[in-house]
């Protein structure tokens, strides 16, 4: 018998597929697709202590093997959340991971003091967001401000706590370090790697923010690389994420190092992709006579 | 909201104006479903190298059957109007078009370039609506029979003036107003024409309801990607095309 369920800092998932955030709401839509309980846990859309208005269009292009966007964490602010989404969430059997993104120490630390309060299993510090207090640089992308700032938030996180971390880096082991010092009880990764496109035509860029986050099929293979050096240097569960579209690539991301995986663009492919993925994982786990998860994540023969 | 992945076969794909590709597919759920001013959202070719979506308003359904009508643009359509077999499509997506003849009983159809397809649905669905549609020239003007068919009077305009009236469609909508009762104005086209349709609109006290487009991802609400600026304030200034529009009451949206 295949056993799909995975226990990630404590909490246990019904199946290692998570629904990235940014890319699922909060569920609801997905919701009128297929019912929520099949998935093992969904990261919610990147919450910040006011409601955001977000960046103004162009948010999203598609380049080859990949979609670039820039949304500008748009959201109601985390008390809305906590009000109106998480009782929904709530008839669902699936985990519901909270991302916090902030722009200052204080922003992180005071919603992961609300959402502790709050019935969610897990907390997701989203660190890759530009910001204002480090200079303009993002918090995730210095090993140093990475420990802190986890290190802030940490007395206040009462759920286990998962630290997102950057490729936009030298060496994401640093920052992998660093947040697993500091006391994070998970990792995941990888979150956009930052790019751009360009429409020749009108010579101006086509996302109104200039820039955005790559992600999607073509970040693949940056993103297992990732999640193997991180695996090799730390002890703590990996969240693998970028252009998993199919079983075979969730497994690629399991023999890499993940524990579980966090599946983002493929759902504007396929609103069914979640469930495609998991089940196709079950398929390769049953031909391969592999029986758990733990049996596949850091299965890579080298 | 009732939409669905489905299969769909395609029955029939021509290039009925340079650049411009009209498809038929079959799909009885997917027709029956569907009401003016919704869109389908297209796996125009491989999902790897391509994995968004294309966003297409459909033009029109009879029976099983729904046609849509669309621009060679770029990568997606460049694909897709090469398919001959099956596409794969989710929908239909979106609020389509508010039809309320009761309060609305003189509607005023205008649209601009492929603005011009998702209105052929909607005015077979009203009762005899003036209809006034506009292109670039000659060669690009299409659907002016069926469109004559089911409109009270058909005005069609071409920026050059190779064909029909030399001008705006709106100059001939406005000239019209004059002399006519019209009790709501139905729009899609390119942005400037809307934004002089939504000045028009409030000049003259008219409701008015405009489709938009926006590059989108997941189509049905959740990424907040197609956003469109509202009068509002807050996390409610940005509304999703593809979920809220893409029909909007014309004093609701900054264009």
């Amino acid at each position: 018998m295949i056993d799909l369920k995975v226990n990630i800092a404590g909490v246990e998932l019904e199946n290692p597929i998570i629904a990235a955030s940014g890319t699922f709401g909060f569920g609801r839509e997905y919701s009128e697709l297929f019912d929520l309980s099949e998935l093992g846990a969904i990261s919610v859309k990147g919450l910040t202590k006011a409601p955001r208005a977000g960046n103004p269009p162009t948010r999203i292009t598609e380049t080859p093997g990949g979609i670039l966007n820039s949304v500008g964490l748009q959201n109601p602010g985390v008390d809305a959340f906590i009000r109106d989404e998480i009782p929904f969430l709530r008839q669902y059997r699936c985990k519901i991971i909270a991302n916090m993104a902030g722009s200052t120490f204080e922003d992180y630390c005071e919603m992961a003091e609300k959402l502790s309060d709050a019935d969610v299993d897990m907390l997701e510090m989203n660190i890759s967001c530009p910001n204002v207090k480090a200079g303009g640089a993002a918090f995730g992308t210095n090993p140093d401000t990475v420990y802190e700032i986890t290190k802030a938030v940490r007395p206040y996180a009462k759920h286990p706590l998962i630290v997102k971390l950057s490729p936009n880096v030298s060496d994401i082991t640093e920052t992998a370090k660093a947040a697993e010092a500091a006391g994070a009880d998970a990792l995941s990764l990888i979150n956009t790697l930052t790019g751009m496109a360009i429409d020749v035509k009108t010579r101006r860029p086509i996302l109104a923010n200039v820039v955005g986050g790559l992600s999607g099929p073509c970040v693949k293979p940056v993103a297992l690389r990732m999640v193997y050096q991180v695996y090799k240097t730390v002890s703590i569960p990996i969240i693998g994420m970028g252009g998993i579209k199919n079983g075979e690539d969730a497994v690629e991301f399991l023999l890499a190092g993940a524990s579980a995986v966090s599946v983002g663009t493929a759902n504007f492919t396929d609103p069914y992709a979640c469930i495609k993925i998991r089940d196709g994982l079950a398929k390769y786990m049953s031909e391969q006579g592999a029986y758990t998860i733990n049996d596949l994540t850091g299965g890579l023969l080298v | 909201m009732q939409y669905e992945v489905y299969a769909c076969p395609v029955c029939h794909q021509k290039e009925i104006a340079p650049g411009i590709m009209a498809c038929r597919v079959e799909q009885e759920s997917l027709a029956k479903a569907a009401k003016p001013g919704q869109f389908l959202h297209i796996q125009c070719g491989d999902a790897t190298s391509m994995p968004l979506r294309r966003p297409i308003s459909i033009c029109n359904v009879e029976g099983p059957y729904l046609d849509f009508m669309y621009e060679i643009k770029g990568r997606g359509t460049e694909a897709l109007c090469h398919r001959t077999n099956s596409l794969d499509i989710l929908g239909p997506l979106g609020n389509g078009f508010i039809i309320d003849e009761a309060a609305y009983p003189h509607a005023a159809v205008i649209g601009g370039g492929i603005g011009v397809y998702p209105l052929y649905y909607l005015s077979r669905k009203l009762t005899k609506p003036s209809v006034y549609i506009g292109f670039r020239n000659r060669q690009l003007v299409t659907l002016e029979a069926e469109f004559a068919d089911v409109a009270e009077n058909l005005v069609v305009c071409t920026d050059d003036g190779s064909y029909g009236i030399h001008g705006y469609a709106l100059d001939s909508l406005k000239e019209d107003v004059k002399t006519k009762q019209i009790d709501i104005i139905y729009a899609c086209g390119p942005k400037p024409m809307l934004r002089a349709v939504q000045a028009f609109a409030e000049a003259s006290g008219i409701p008015c309801q405009l489709s938009l487009e926006e590059r989108m991802g997941c189509g049905i609400g959740a990424c907040l990607t197609c956003s469109c600026e509202t009068h509002e304030e807050g996390s409610g200034k940005y509304k999703r095309v593809c979920r809220n529009g893409p029909v909007f009451w014309s004093q609701e949206v900054v264009l």
